[in-house]
């Protein structure tokens, strides 16, 4: 009892000066939020605007009335349904390629013991470093001898021998699963093919989630490689169509903006369906890489 | 460890020369399992960088076939006004969105970290703007950064204060770029955020019982547990920005006045635009060299501010 007195106010000063802090974090953090969610609002408000408010002043967030016919126009301008239709065939080639190269390789890195093995590893942690400039000009003259420009295929098969990012993602995974399973199965006669298969790939599901969304979100809105290898409109992607469109139709904000949410949607759903992946892939290779 | 295989031979050979026949039944089923890395790796990264220096040394226009001209394109190169410009753009981009992004990126790591309400949809909003790059997202800024009628200069308009040509005036133009790369400051934001959560709390608590202040703590504890991260974003991030070029591309396509001509963009017009495949590869080139600089810079200045754990241990 009498303690209370002397411990009150010291109490009472260390909550109130974390009041205060608390306050200051709140009021930071809603600052912050509000100036990183705005530009998506703006996106979305131009989007349903007609073409005269686009950019009237003061600019008001709420559209004088809501154009959503906007959306089937600016999609009908170029031909985005074969865009799309390239995007889905690129994208899915991609994922699917580099989710079984990624992982017999990282198998291989996991599991195997063969002469030279961690200096091969060093030598694909490496290729990481290596600027895009310095092989997109051989890649594309090579890809030109073999007669493969101006089809999708050089936007495919490299994917298809493998990523050094997702190998090393995977291959962190496969290390931390228990290596009696594979002795176990190994007893039981299956062979490596069979380890991988049906005992490291079923327990594999959230690192492989995690390669197929890095996958597909990085080749959806890839426009460096379309633009490089891809001249006849009907091989276009999204990205190089929704550059195509900007080209052409400079001033037509609201519907370019209508045109960019589209394309952004597959994005948004598989970010918020798979978030907690997301920020698991983002801070399992973040932390390794050190 | 030994494993016993079923299929193994029986006992009649001495047991070191079955040892030595399943590790080389191993070494083969290794070198199987990585051969699509393998090759991969021998077309498109080994054997393009290796071509790349051949092309570096011949005047390859990609349509004529090309002729060796020894050092004549880096001769060139080292006498060309552009190359220097876009070097120094390109550091000027790869510094500015690196440094701010870091420091940004910490911050908001650093107060998503403070026990707050609501922290996954804190980090939704922050962390979304780095997973919708590209295109979409480069005419949204476009819009944003309008002289007359963008959302920043309308804001400024609201106090007064008339805005610049964010992406017309030379001096403002890479700035514009910074400043909208922050936007995705999310991405590091993660790394960050996990890597704060995984301090542990009971060098905060020594820190305390020798009497250290928030800022001490701070200091003392977050920063070093934190730097092998922090090095490893400065070295990724800078070798990302330095590359990026594609956003530029769009924004600005190197204007106003080459103030925006970055490092890349300058190899892809040289390269796809003209055709210029040798001088394009010499840059290239260079700009390997410059990047492997950088990167051993940045590893030898670690030593004196990057603190591993792992180091005490052994």
């Amino acid at each position: 009892m009498q303690q209370t007195p002397i411990l009150r106010p010291s109490l009472l000063g260390i909550r109130g000066s974390a009041v205060v802090w608390r306050v200051v974090i709140y009021v930071l953090l809603a600052a912050l939020s509000v100036s990183f969610v705005l530009p998506f609002l703006w996106m979305i408000s131009t989007s349903l605007k007609q073409s005269q408010d686009v950019f009237s002043y003061p600019p008001s967030f709420l559209p004088n009335s809501f154009e959503w016919q906007n959306y089937p126009k600016g999609w009908r301008v170029l031909p985005f349904n074969t865009f799309l239709t390239n995007s889905l065939i690129v994208t899915f080639a991609n994922v699917i390629g580099n989710l079984i190269s990624c992982s017999l390789v990282a198998y291989g890195f996991a599991r195997l013991k063969g002469r030279g093995r961690d200096f091969l590893f060093l030598l694909l942690l490496a290729t990481l470093m290596i600027p895009r400039e310095v092989t997109i000009i051989p890649r594309f003259l090579m890809f030109s001898a073999a007669g493969l420009t101006n089809t999708l295929w050089p936007l495919i098969l490299p994917a298809w021998f493998g990523y050094a990012f997702f190998i090393f993602l995977l291959r962190q995974f496969f290390m931390g699963i228990p290596l009696d399973l594979d002795n176990a199965a190994r007893i039981d006669g299956a062979n490596n093919w069979q380890i991988l298969t049906q005992v490291i790939l079923p327990l594999s599901q959230p690192a492989l989630s995690t390669v197929a969304i890095f996958a597909f979100i990085g080749n959806w809105s890839n426009l460096l490689d379309p633009l490089i290898y891809l001249r006849s409109t009907e091989l276009y992607t999204l990205a190089l169509g929704l550059n195509l469109f900007r080209g052409q139709n400079f001033t037509q904000f609201n519907l370019l903006m209508a045109v960019s949410i589209i394309t952004l949607i597959p994005v948004l759903v598989v970010f918020f369906f798979s978030q907690r992946l997301f920020v698991q892939g983002v801070s399992l290779t973040g932390m390794g890489g050190r | 460890m030994a494993i016993t295989h079923p299929t193994s031979p029986p006992p009649t050979t001495t047991k070191k020369s079955t040892l030595g026949g399943m590790a080389r039944r191993e070494e083969i089923s290794f070198y199987l399992f990585i051969a699509p890395w393998i090759i991969g790796f021998l077309l498109f990264d080994a054997g393009a960088i290796i071509s790349s220096l051949f092309i570096s040394f011949t005047n390859w226009s990609a349509l004529s076939a090309p002729a060796y001209v020894g050092l004549a394109n880096y001769d060139k190169l080292f006498a060309d006004a552009l190359f220097y410009k876009a070097m120094s753009n390109s550091l000027y981009y790869g510094i500015g969105s690196v440094g701010l992004g870091t420091i940004v990126s910490f911050l908001l790591a650093l107060l998503l970290n403070q026990n707050v309400w609501g922290i996954s949809l804190f980090r939704t909003i922050f962390y979304l703007p780095s997973v919708v790059s590209g295109i979409a997202v480069a005419i949204l800024w476009i819009m944003i950064l309008h002289q007359d009628f963008g959302l920043i200069n309308s804001f400024l308009a609201f106090f007064g204060i008339k805005g610049p040509g964010w992406l017309v005036q030379p001096e403002w133009a890479m700035p514009s770029l910074i400043l909208m790369s922050l936007w995705g400051a999310g991405g590091s934001m993660v790394i960050y955020l996990a890597g704060l959560q995984s301090v542990p709390i009971h060098l905060y608590e020594a820190a305390e019982i020798d009497g250290a202040n928030t800022f001490g703590k701070f200091w003392n504890v977050t920063v070093p547990m934190m730097s092998p991260v922090i090095l490893y974003n400065l070295i990724v991030g800078f070798i990302a920005s330095i590359q990026g070029f594609v956003l530029v591309y769009i924004m600005t396509n190197g204007g106003p006045a080459n103030a925006t001509l970055v490092y890349g963009l300058y190899i892809y017009r040289t390269a796809f635009i003209n055709f210029m495949m040798g001088y394009a590869s010499a840059l290239a080139w260079i700009l390997l060299v410059v990047i492997i600089i950088i990167t051993v810079i940045q590893f030898a200045v670690a030593r004196y501010w990057v603190y591993y754990e792992g180091d005490l241990k052994q």
